[in-house]
């Protein structure tokens, strides 16, 4: 965090000054590190080892906050018989279908439930990226259910929990993580002990989480370790995740994904959603409780802001005109797919592929064939010159005389030269003013759009087709300024904001919307934004004349909430837990809910409401269940539904790793979505043969000094003149056994490229005891390409593309590779050593790793139950 | 030069007599540093903005001096940043005043060895021209069954967690009106 979010991290000393303990977890020693009260070094990949160690560790020695789980998290809930958990299958949930790599979930179902008829089938939800949808509500359930609130029930979740967890004990967290065990347990005392009534204790992540096969898993472990502890939904807790671009999470909100519409609607899919009705009762679930029963209202609106007048009632709001999804049309399929000459055009929008994505080769033999590409960004970067500068040049893989693709290079405007927001890591928007105009031919990308979308709407303007309509129904009407004709930003947050359709005013709040057409709204989780005619991401007011919750600076989704779930931070009747950790509570003078921020809690509803037997949407919500977006109202130490990869998170292997699964004898994650393609080699792990051919395990992230895939920093002289140079870390040890030499060179082999690198021998990484052998472990920076002041080999050339089911999300955290002395080979003889190494590894005619390896019983520690 | 002025210029007399008795201010400045103005005072305007790298959204305020930026510094208001930036932040001044910041469209035809020059609204149109073939080219009505997919699989597009939610809006939006799904951002990576 000190590294890649430095300013976030002055709030961590600031705690640490206050007397907070801080452990920093990381495979190798950082800024981070150096400031924290504790550092585990620990083995890429193993992160549910170690939080598994943590939840064995709060429920063996009863150190859960009784209260809060009883109440407040689904503990109690009682799971049907035909279930069956990892420690009696060998790694796998019951419902595995070996077919297609997925779990029927309906046995993770609670007990009582039917199974739910309209929740697409897991095959078509990994297809789609259907995870994602959960960012703004939880997987749909229903309301009632059986429950043991002595937490005794042999299936209710807590007692599955315990047994689920039961061999993640502190000597199995050394044999995984390579984490010693008296660190191990100084961890989990320091976390059990900072927890509970008077105390909370954070939990922050990167993206060094979701980047796997299990990125999803990793981060409900921590969810699971923070519900048992009580620390979500109350200040100073929860799970914090570090975002790595200045808007990703606005990216994700208002999507620009294919599988989602803007507040986490999915986008259709051709056999789930024909219809409107359809598509509202997939997402809303007739009957189910919680907020989320008012999708149709959020549907309407988002189809009246984008086909308004043309959208009514008898056409169904115009939800013919949405394309469908019929499966993965994912980045990496595009680009699978553009190898295999499937697609003609690509626009590239201030991203940097040909360096920023898993296997850059793939990418950049995807981008040379191509018939045209549009690249819009600040400089001349790789994903732009590939058909020039490219390492394919070189090895003759692509030859400009002989490449296609036909590209556009348009220079973008700087955040200083458009105005807008961006939503940071917290969901709090800030609204930009301008300041100076875009120099030379530089545009937004507010401008680039809106005119491309004029002038595509005028060639088409006495088109017949049917297909045209949604274009030219499309409201496209923006106001403009300026001598480039510049589209205002605040009009198009007040459609986001959404209006009244009558009277213009915008709404207040998205429980204004109507499903009737009489509103407009572009994304119902950003209303409230554009309250009052006010912009209020604009809000200014100093933090220093705020309260530490500082509510009037910017705008935080939903409803200027600064922390989700807040109706938590009160006990079931509505008092806080402490005085200390006082937040939201229950004014039972006034008959409603006040505190430091807005209640995530319908305002009146007191502590004592219980919902009518058929009561459904928000009604059913009763008055002590904070977790509103969910069908129960709980928070999910198990999840009946929903998360592909299993009801509870299992540790496996990562895809490329040089360990058998210490755990399991499932090695990796049975589910993971794999692309069987010719470009996409992986390579081999156990229990597959010649997994020694790569022996050492290499992770990559960010330096302080530059960002991502370096467009930004390596173009911009002080920050290319503080790191120079692409560089890789090693340990001593490993130095001393690969014969390398500090400020020489090393190259690092995978079934893919070999990158060069400068060597930097360094304690910084260390080799770690696993499962009875040294594991060694290098760390590269992922930041550099072939462009810009600074350059250098680019490390996601050395992956793999092996995605996570819940998120499409791929694993690029964690690989294996071979480490040699020197600089890598060039041209012809590159290609020659990477085959050669493929050959070794039994590569050359592709072999994935097998999806379930139950039947392989080489895993020391996995008796039968 | 005066005796007083001669005793005032030495910088340890201020020490002991001034309200610096540190001296880490006022009593060290030269006479050249106190003859020196800020860029920010001297601004003729200034736009709050955030910082453009990563999500922890730092508070940023641009000074602005006969239509260029002149200076980048965090903003002391900001309840995030408390007017603190990183070496990323405390760079974007040189970031977009940077010399290698392409101001002009370029264009690379089919089978091209060079770079060449194109107007902005020349490329918008050839742009218009070639998203519409695509889309013509690769669209899909139905699928085998006749249910609807109204969309084309011939066109991809990459990016969106730099920009701004009014632009992602309007990218979405017009998209999906195209029936072009294949959109995507740094969000799945
Ligand atoms: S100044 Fe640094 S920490 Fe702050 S938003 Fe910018 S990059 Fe992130």
């Amino acid at each position: 965090m000190a590294e890649a979010h430095p300013v976030g991290f002055q709030w961590v000393m600031e705690a640490k000054r206050r007397g907070a303990k801080v452990f920093h977890v990381d495979p190798r020693f950082t800024r981070t590190s150096a400031v924290a009260d504790s550092y585990l070094p620990i083995r890429a990949g193993t992160d549910i080892a170690l939080l598994g160690g943590v939840v064995h560790y709060i429920l063996d020695n009863e150190l859960d906050f009784r209260e809060y789980v009883v109440a407040y998290t689904n503990a109690a809930t009682i799971v049907t018989e035909e279930y069956a958990d990892t420690e009696d299958m060998h790694g796998l949930f019951s419902g595995f279908n070996d077919d297609n790599a997925t779990y029927d979930q309906a046995s993770w179902r609670y007990e009582g439930h039917p199974q739910d008829q309209t929740t697409r089938d897991s095959e078509t939800q990994r297809e789609t990226a259907a995870g994602l949808e959960n960012e703004s509500h939880g997987a749909p359930v229903g309301g009632e259910t059986e429950r043991d609130e002595t937490l005794q029930h042999p299936r209710c979740v807590y007692q599955i929990l315990k047994r689920h967890f039961a061999r993640y004990t502190p000597e199995m967290v050394e044999r995984v993580c390579g984490i010693p065990q008296e660190k191990f347990l100084e961890l989990a005392h320091a976390w059990t002990e900072n927890s509970g009534r008077d105390r909370t204790g954070m939990l922050v992540y990167s993206v060094g989480w979701t980047q796997h096969s299990v990125g999803v898993q990793y981060i409900r472990t921590g969810a699971i370790i923070q519900l048992l502890l009580g620390n979500v939904g109350r200040p100073g807790g929860g799970v914090m995740a570090l975002r790595g671009h200045a808007s990703i999470q606005g990216s994700t909100d208002i999507p620009t994904l294919f599988n989602l519409l803007p507040g986490y609607l999915p986008m259709p899919h051709h056999a789930e959603h024909p219809t409107l009705d359809k598509w509202v009762d997939s997402i809303a679930h007739p009957g189910q409780k919680g907020f989320w029963g008012n999708a149709r209202t959020y549907g309407v609106n988002l189809l009246k802001a984008y086909w308004g007048d043309a959208a009514t009632a008898d056409n169904d709001y115009c939800y013919g005109y949405m394309p469908r999804m019929t499966g993965d049309h994912g980045t990496y399929q595009q680009v699978l797919d553009m190898i295999d000459g499937k697609i003609k055009g690509y626009f590239l929008l201030g991203q940097n592929p040909a360096v920023g994505s898993a296997h850059g080769r793939a990418q950049r033999l995807g981008m040379a064939n191509l018939d045209w590409l549009v690249v819009r960004d600040l400089f001349m970067i790789e994903s732009a010159t590939f058909w020039q500068n490219a390492p394919e040049i070189e090895t003759g893989e692509i030859v400009p005389e002989r490449c296609r693709t036909e590209v556009f290079f348009l220079p973008a405007a700087s955040h200083v030269e458009k105005e807008g927001t961006f939503t940071q890591t917290q969901r709090l928007l800030q609204w930009r003013e301008k300041a100076v105009e875009p120099p030379g031919d530089a545009r937004s990308e507010l401008w680039f759009f809106y005119h491309l979308g004029r002038v595509i709407r005028e060639r088409l303007a006495t088109s017949t087709k049917p297909r045209d309509r949604a274009l030219l129904d499309l409201t496209w009407d923006y106001p403009t300024h300026g001598p480039h004709a510049e589209p205002s930003a605040e009009s198009v947050l007040r459609e986001i904001n959404g209006y009244d359709v009558a009277t213009g005013r915008p709404l207040a709040s998205f429980t204004e919307m109507k499903d009737d057409g009489s509103t407009v709204g572009g994304c119902w989780i950003y209303t409230g934004v554009y309250a009052d005619g006010v912009n209020q991401a604009a809000r200014r007011k100093p933090g220093s004349e705020q309260s530490l919750v500082a509510p009037e600076w910017g705008w935080a989704w939903p409803a200027n909430r600064r922390i989700l779930y807040n109706r938590a931070s009160a006990d079931p009747d509505g008092n806080p837990w402490s005085e200390r950790k006082r937040y939201i509570w229950w004014d039972a003078d006034k008959s409603e809910w006040t505190g430091y921020d807005v209640p995530d809690f319908e305002k009146t509803k007191p502590p004592s409401y219980r919902p009518a037997h058929d009561a459904s949407g928000v009604a059913g919500i009763a008055g002590d269940d904070p977790f509103i977006l969910q069908g129960d109202g709980k928070g999910w130490l198990y999840a009946p539904t929903g998360v592909l990869d299993g009801p509870m998170p299992t540790h496996y292997e990562p895809v490329e790793s040089p360990v058998r699964n210490p755990l399991y004898r499932q090695q990796a994650n049975p589910t993971r979505k794999v692309y069987t393609h010719p470009i996409n080699t992986l390579n081999p792990s156990p229990p597959q043969e010649h997994s020694d051919v790569f022996p050492y395990v290499f992770t990559v992230s960010r330096l302080t000094e530059h960002h991502t895939a370096g467009a930004m920093s390596r173009n911009v002289s002080p920050l290319a003149e503080l790191q120079p140079e692409m560089f890789v870390e090693v340990s001593p040890e490993l130095a001393a056994l690969r014969g390398l030499s500090h400020l020489g060179w090393a190259h690092l082999v995978t079934s893919r490229a070999a990158v060069e690198a400068k060597v930097l021998v360094t304690d910084r990484v260390t080799p770690l005891r696993v499962d009875g052998r040294i594991i060694h472990q290098v760390w590269l920076p992922y930041h550099f390409g072939f462009e810009g002041l600074v350059t250098g080999d680019s490390a996601n050339d050395l992956f793999g593309i092996t995605l996570d089911p819940n998120v499409l999300i791929q694993e690029s955290k964690v690989g294996t590779c071979d480490v040699r002395p020197g600089r890598r080979p060039r041209g012809q003889d590159l290609v020659d050593l990477v085959v050669d190494y493929r050959r070794r590894s039994g590569n050359l005619v592709h072999r994935y790793p097998p999806m379930v390896t139950t039947d392989v019983a080489d895993s020391s520690s996995d008796q039968e139950a | 030069m005066g005796v007083r002025s001669w005793f005032e210029g030495w910088p340890v007399y201020r020490q002991l007599t001034g309200t610096d008795p540190l001296g880490r201010g006022a009593a060290a400045k030269s006479d050249g540093s106190r003859a020196l103005t800020a860029r920010t005072d001297t601004a003729d305007s200034m736009a709050r903005s955030v910082c453009p790298y990563c999500a922890v959204g730092c508070g940023q305020r641009v000074f602005v001096k006969d239509g260029q930026v002149s200076q980048i510094e965090g903003d002391p208001d900001s309840p995030i940043s408390r007017g603190r930036l990183c070496p990323k932040g405390s760079a974007s001044k040189s970031l977009v005043t940077s010399p290698l910041r392409q101001t002009t469209v370029r264009y690379r035809r089919p089978y091209g060895t060079e770079w060449e020059n194109l107007d902005l609204d020349t490329a918008l149109n050839m742009i218009a021209d070639r998203v519409l073939a695509a889309r013509d080219e690769t669209w899909e009505d139905v699928d085998a069954e006749g249910r609807p997919l109204n969309r084309t699989l011939g066109i991809s597009s990459l990016g969106g967690a730099t920009l701004d939610n009014e632009e992602n809006y309007l990218i979405k939006k017009l998209f999906t009106a195209m029936g072009a799904l294949q959109i995507e951002n740094q969000a799945r990576i």
